[in-house]
């Protein structure tokens, strides 16, 4: 079986409360994701998706710090990283897109600039070089008239030219690992639709494992291979996304996913009342003591 | 069968953009809404969908009276809301309310629960303590919060928690229609369901009519009992929930519905077979693909029943 290429071993993550105690906000976190897959991770606000994610970039801020566990990537603790590794790994071998292109982009720099920044960095190109490469890059996100986009500052883009030109500068050195943190939750539903396109198409391109975070179960359902559920700072159930959708094991996730109303469903069954989650869970403090993991399937099944 | 509650038609909204040059040089007219008419009837749930831009907000906005239509007319009860004669602000707001998207944004910050919901009972003219707080506590207990909560302030509450107060400051004056704008999509996964609910009894225990805009399609699905597709100002496609989502007969409606993820592939279904006949030899007006120029006013179309309350905009034979 192949190493899988992140390997993330009971990550534990606190807030620094200042007097020695710390508060626990990831409690032992485990998953892996292999090269090529696109991995899935669902839960409400505060369940620690996105600390996941900033701290297999490296990104966490005080008062929050890991308190225990191991990020493997490639088989080497990103953990035991120092800073100046640290950067020249993120954005070249791991990049990240982020929910609201406007705040995540400079607004005092063309696009073509800060894409074509990402070459000079990681790879020593010249500027030169750099911005044909940059123009070339917003082409293969399907920006129209790439050559005069790359010139724009992004104001004057609309939402999704902007989340495809963060794409653009997240996949501009080929990373092995994407993630992707809500990243069309800003948009509306047709361009979203066009963008999770290309975010499938273009990492099955360059064989880019992603790490997607979202809480829109469709969303998860239409690109990830596999999923994980996350609730108050543990991973409560993760499968192959078909039967995690067809069969929820966790209490949790037969919740969440009776929680929203499903296309379809009312002509199929009439108007059925949504399940409160609060009420079919009497106690929440419970909810984490049990979990469904579903092991890997063997090589060679995975689509 | 008696009027309908609130009847819009041909509302026109236009905005004069300035287009920076000397003397008004370059003004350019924006066509925000170009003839949309509807009625809503009592005690019924209307939705609105469309991508952003596509006039859906003007056209709330216009109902509420906080934009004043270029043309056409809205009636309230068969009285208008617009134009010479039309009621003040005061009599409007008993009429009409609104539940916006954000709870953190709606709600003042400085005000307890009891002084954002006594205040416009105040401007009506109830000046009696005791009935003030006697319709607080009655409201409070409607949208499932506690009459003690009345003493707490927007951020001791969580998101859901203060999309019940945004329902409790519309609903206060005993409104007949609630414009819904978005009242989900800020809130988080769990607690949407719990706000739909509640929506869902207020409706039936009050009698409410709703007038819904939302693109997120399945909550649309699940709550109204009409739907309104408008794309660039213009209604595409009208009909009953079953029409518009077991039925779609337009290619924009049914590219909104294709476009939402799930896990369970394509969603739209065919095209309906008594559509077809209808349908032969003629021309919709726009698949929605391509963005038409928003400055200049749409070519003329029509709106053809191909079912009983079920219309779909053709270009004119």
């Amino acid at each position: 079986m192949t190493a899988p290429l992140l390997d993330i071993r009971d990550l534990k993550l606190g807030v620094a409360t200042g007097r020695g105690a710390t508060l626990p906000v990831l409690k032992g976190v485990s998953f892996q994701i292999m090269p090529g897959e696109a991995y899935g991770l669902v839960g409400e606000s505060g369940s620690g998706k996105s600390v996941t994610s900033l701290a297999v970039m490296g990104l966490l801020k005080k008062p929050l710090a890991v308190s225990g566990g191991e990020i493997l990537f490639k088989g080497q603790n990103l953990l035991s990283l120092s800073k100046r590794e640290m950067r020249r790994m993120r954005g070249n071998r791991v990049a990240m897109i982020f929910q609201e292109p406007m705040t995540a982009l400079n607004p005092l720099s063309t696009v073509g600039r800060q894409i074509a920044e990402m070459f000079v960095l990681h790879q020593g190109k010249s500027w030169r070089e750099a911005h044909r490469l940059a123009i070339e890059a917003l082409a293969r996100v399907r920006v129209p008239n790439p050559d005069r986009r790359a010139r724009n500052f992004p104001h004057q883009m609309s939402g999704g030219l902007r989340q495809r030109v963060m794409i653009a500068m997240a996949l501009a050195c080929n990373p092995d690992l994407l993630i992707a943190d809500e990243p069309t939750t800003a948009l509306d539903v047709t361009v979203q639709a066009e963008v999770l396109r290309l975010i499938q198409e273009l990492c099955a391109e360059q064989g880019t494992a992603v790490l997607f975070i979202s809480h829109d179960l469709g969303v998860i359902a239409s690109i990830c291979q596999r999923v994980g559920v996350m609730y108050a700072g543990c991973l409560v159930e993760e499968n192959e996304t078909r039967a995690l959708f067809d069969d929820p094991r966790h209490e949790y996730t037969r919740g969440l996913l009776g929680a929203l109303p499903r296309l379809g469903s009312r002509s199929a069954h009439g108007r059925q009342r949504l399940v409160d989650i609060d009420s079919i869970i009497a106690d929440r403090s419970k909810l984490t003591e049990t979990r469904f993991i579903a092991p890997r399937a063997a090589e060679g099944s995975r689509p | 069968m008696s009027a309908p509650l609130l009847q819009v038609d041909d509302l026109h909204v236009r905005f004069p953009i300035s287009g920076g040059g000397l003397l008004g040089a370059g003004r350019r007219t924006l066509h925000a809404v170009n003839g949309i008419s509807f009625s809503l009837a009592k005690g019924e749930c209307l939705s609105i969908v469309g991508e952003s831009g596509c006039g859906k907000s003007t056209t709330a906005l216009s109902i509420l009276g906080l934009q004043e239509p270029t043309e056409g007319a809205i009636r309230y009860r068969g009285e208008p809301l617009t134009g010479p004669g039309a009621p003040d602000r005061m009599e409007r707001a008993k009429a009409v309310q609104m539940v916006f998207q954000d709870p953190y944004a709606s709600l003042n910050p400085r005000q307890s629960v009891r002084t954002s919901l006594a205040a416009p009972l105040k401007l009506h003219g109830i000046k009696a303590a005791s009935e003030i707080e006697g319709r607080i506590e009655a409201m409070l207990k409607n949208v499932g919060l506690t009459p003690e909560q009345a003493n707490r302030y927007p951020h001791e509450f969580s998101g859901g928690q203060r999309q019940r107060i945004g329902i409790a400051r519309a609903l206060i004056l005993e409104p007949e229609i609630v414009v819904l704008d978005e009242p989900v999509s800020a809130l988080d996964v769990s607690i949407r369901a719990q706000i739909i609910n509640l929506l869902l009894d207020l409706q039936d225990k009050l009698g409410l009519s709703y007038l819904m805009i939302s693109h997120d399609l399945s909550v649309v699905e699940h709550m109204s009992d009409r739907v309104l597709v408008m794309f660039f100002g213009e209604v595409m496609e009208e009909g009953g929930w079953r029409d518009i989502f077991e039925t779609p007969a337009h290619p924009y409606t049914r590219r909104l519905i294709d476009a939402i993820p799930s896990h369970e592939g394509v969603l739209a279904p065919p095209m309906p077979d008594h559509a077809a006949p209808l349908l032969a030899g003629r021309r919709f007006v726009s698949d929605g693909a391509t963005a038409p120029d928003v400055f200049s006013a749409p070519a003329t179309s029509e709106l053809v029943e191909i079912a009983p309350q079920h219309r779909v905009r053709l270009a004119l034979a």
